[in-house]
């Protein structure tokens, strides 16, 4: 304090100290209801993220056999025995907008009678769809080259394992496979290979199951 | 008209002294920048942004028109491309900007690198930068998917495939992808927001981001041979030379900004007119399976590699190598933020910059002309050149048939017509003995299928005497090296199996 002040001065200055000390506690107030607030925020903000997060992993939660189904691909007769036939569905889970995309390919090979391996379009190194070529008895893959035999088994090329295949079973007439999800190396359907597949369909094809020279360079030319 | 200019200046000055945006756009436009930093080697950066802002205005105008449903989008492009006036050509310009974009943003990458602007205080400037390259890149691929024609389809097939591999929650992200099983309306509608509403929006904020970043620390400056930065003085320096040979960005060194954007958006309406619009390719039906799919220009090179990958290898390079890489990307700053600047005291930078612009070169090259998959049934109906069918007896005449027959040219030439996957059978006789070729077709190997099961055993004698015969007459047979050991009688030669 000044010894110069006037009275006056002292009780404007007790006014200003008072008026501050006021200010101080109505900020300290505000600063503990402003971080309430964050607080109140940060609960609303949680809430309001489990149904945003439910949304988006939606697909990703959803169980795999909620896809699946038993679907018809026709008669067994239309499948001539000892060929292989380009076989199309239409997916069991569908919007109305899919339009094309909807409709999903696959190969049926008739071994003969009601023997019968149903192999995915999609090429187990990267998904292309793999095409049959029936003289020189290979699914062939465009992208990098892929081949497999008629039996599904890998022949050559980039893949790691053989072509998917589809359960299947016979309902009277109506050969139906169990589909409805793309099929890659991370679905359910797809990790354990069929009998057929290991066994291999004819005596050749046992003795190549097991001479089966391990997977190399996949590109490599020669 | 001294009125008009007057009432001009009201006005301005009207919305100035409510908006007070114009002083600090004025004061950001002609602020000084060293007289070194305007050169024809920076004006990468703004090109960049000038085509940023190219693609959205045709991309918006693409909006008009585009339906984003599986059953329309492929129909609602080919209307564009046909029915709407010059649609074709907005379409052309955004597909042509997307590729001019992704170059000039490696361009400028690799500018900045070499002339070390990474380093102090810019680091972060450089990571954002980065960041906003991954964001061109998505915008590249989401892009390709709206095309929904037969090669994004089988694009997606491909991007699943990749995803299906991440181990544990693989399947998961698959479903994430896709939106559902299978690729369908809700695959092409994530990539729709993704493509329209959530990279653009993550990009713009990060240009935003490293413009303000560019403009708060000042442009790059020429770098010098020996003029290391060093964190305590480079502040000082740079604002030393900014004002001893400082000029105006506005008008003095953005002249060669805009007269580069102008070019490069003169390139991209020349390449749209010229070339025209990418695609459609055929319509989004997985059952049309007489398909090549490959992905566009810009991801070549990841396609070259999947190739080459051997399967053991694959998937943990497909998840590694691009953490890495990124990784690398986002450190590089932070670990060498100080020293030399220029490019010619840094020869490893050099030298990283054109491995790497080779490397990508020659997988792009790759993947545009390698033949990793058989050229599927051609060549089945072209002849057996005469000549290798002359004297022949009638098992090895048959033995050609064979191989017409069980397709065996998708794969291999002869005479010069059919596959590149396999050799050419020409000179094959000369390559491998007969026995060495029985073998080859049974069983395999070397990437070459085995077709012990495809052949019947006449049909692999017919095939295997007639391929005994592939060589010109001056050509000895192949021997088996071996047999000079135990039959020392064969030294003399047999003239083989013909």
């Amino acid at each position: 304090m000044n010894p110069n002040d006037t009275p006056t001065s002292q009780d404007e200055q007790a006014t200003l100290d008072a008026a501050a000390s006021a200010r101080r506690a109505g900020h300290s107030r505000r600063a503990f209801l402003f971080k309430l607030s964050l607080l109140a925020n940060g609960a609303v903000g949680a809430v309001l993220a489990v149904p945003i997060i439910g949304y988006l992993l939606g697909p990703a939660l959803k169980k795999v056999s909620a896809d699946e189904s038993w679907i018809s691909l026709g008669a067994l007769d239309d499948f001539p025995q000892g060929e292989t036939r380009l076989a199309t569905f239409r997916n069991p889970v569908t919007t109305a907008w899919d339009g094309q995309t909807g409709d999903v390919p696959c190969w049926v090979r008739r071994v003969s009678g009601t023997t019968v391996q149903v192999f995915a379009i999609n090429c187990a190194h990267l998904g292309c769809p793999v095409r049959w070529f029936s003289e020189s008895k290979l699914f062939l893959c465009p992208c990098h080259g892929g081949a497999y035999y008629e039996d599904g088994t890998r022949a050559s090329g980039p893949p790691e394992r053989g072509l998917f295949e589809y359960e299947h079973k016979l309902e009277g007439n109506a050969l139906m496979i169990r589909a409805g999800k793309m099929p890659t190396l991370a679905s359910k359907v797809s990790t354990s290979p069929s009998l057929t597949q290991i066994a291999g369909s004819t005596p050749t094809g046992q003795l190549k199951a097991i001479a089966m020279p391990k997977p190399r360079c996949g590109s490599c030319q020669g | 008209m001294p009125g008009l200019k007057q009432t001009g200046m009201r006005v301005y000055q009207w919305f100035e002294d409510r908006l007070g945006l114009g002083k600090p756009v004025i004061e950001a436009m002609v602020h000084e920048v060293p007289a070194s930093t305007a050169s024809w080697w920076y004006v990468f950066g703004s090109a960049a942004t000038v085509l940023l802002v190219l693609q959205v205005v045709t991309g918006i105008l693409l909006g008009l028109m585009y339906t984003p449903s599986a059953g329309h989008a492929w129909s609602s492009l080919e209307f564009l491309d046909h029915s709407i006036k010059l649609g074709w050509f907005l379409r052309a310009l955004h597909g042509w900007g997307s590729d001019f974009m992704i170059a000039i943003v490696l361009i400028h990458m690799a500018q900045v690198f070499l002339f070390g602007a990474y380093k102090f205080p810019r680091e972060l400037t450089w990571i954002v930068g980065v960041f906003a390259l991954l964001l061109t890149l998505g915008m590249a691929f989401t892009g390709q998917v709206l095309r929904f024609d037969q090669d994004s389809y089988w694009g997606l097939a491909i991007g699943a495939s990749i995803l299906s591999r991440v181990p544990l929650i693989g399947g998961s992200l698959v479903n994430l992808m896709l939106g559902g099983p299978i690729i369908a309306g809700p695959t092409l509608t994530r990539f729709f927001a993704l493509h329209v509403f959530i990279i653009p929006g993550l990009l713009l904020a990060m240009v935003a981001v490293h413009l303000w970043m560019v403009l708060r620390l000042g442009i790059n400056e020429w770098p010098m041979p020996g003029r290391l930065v060093n964190k305590t003085t480079y502040t000082r320096d740079y604002q030393k030379l900014t004002k001893d040979t400082g000029i105006a960005f506005v008008p003095d060194a953005a002249w060669k900004d805009a007269i580069f954007a102008a070019a490069i958006i003169l390139a991209v309406m020349a390449c749209a007119f010229f070339f025209g619009p990418f695609g459609p390719s055929g319509q989004p039906d997985p059952t049309i399976i007489q398909t090549a799919p490959k992905p566009d220009f810009a991801f070549l090179w990841i396609y070259a590699v999947l190739a080459y990958l051997p399967p053991s290898l694959e998937t943990p390079v497909i998840f590694i190598a691009p953490i890495l890489a990124i990784g690398a990307m986002l450190l590089l700053p932070l670990l060498s933020s100080q020293g030399e600047k220029h490019w010619s005291r840094r020869p490893i930078a050099v030298l990283m910059v054109a491995v790497i612009a080779v490397t990508l070169g020659v997988f792009t090259h790759l993947a545009t002309y390698t033949p990793w998959s058989p050229i599927m049934d051609a060549w089945t109906s072209d002849p057996i050149p005469i000549a290798y069918l002359h004297n022949r007896t009638p098992l090895e005449r048959q033995g050609a048939l064979v191989l017409q027959n069980k397709q065996c040219r998708n794969c291999h030439s002869v005479g010069g017509s059919g596959g590149l996957r396999g050799p050419a059978l020409d000179g094959v006789a000369t390559r491998l003995t007969e026995d060495q070729i029985i073998r080859q077709v049974l069983q395999g190997g070397g990437n070459m299928p085995a077709y012990g099961n495809a052949l019947s055993p006449s049909e692999t004698t017919a095939l295997v005497r007639f391929l005994s015969t592939l060589r010109s007459d001056n050509q000895p047979t192949a021997i088996d090296a071996s047999r000079n050991m135990v039959d020392p009688q064969s030294q003399t030669g047999s003239p083989g199996a013909h």
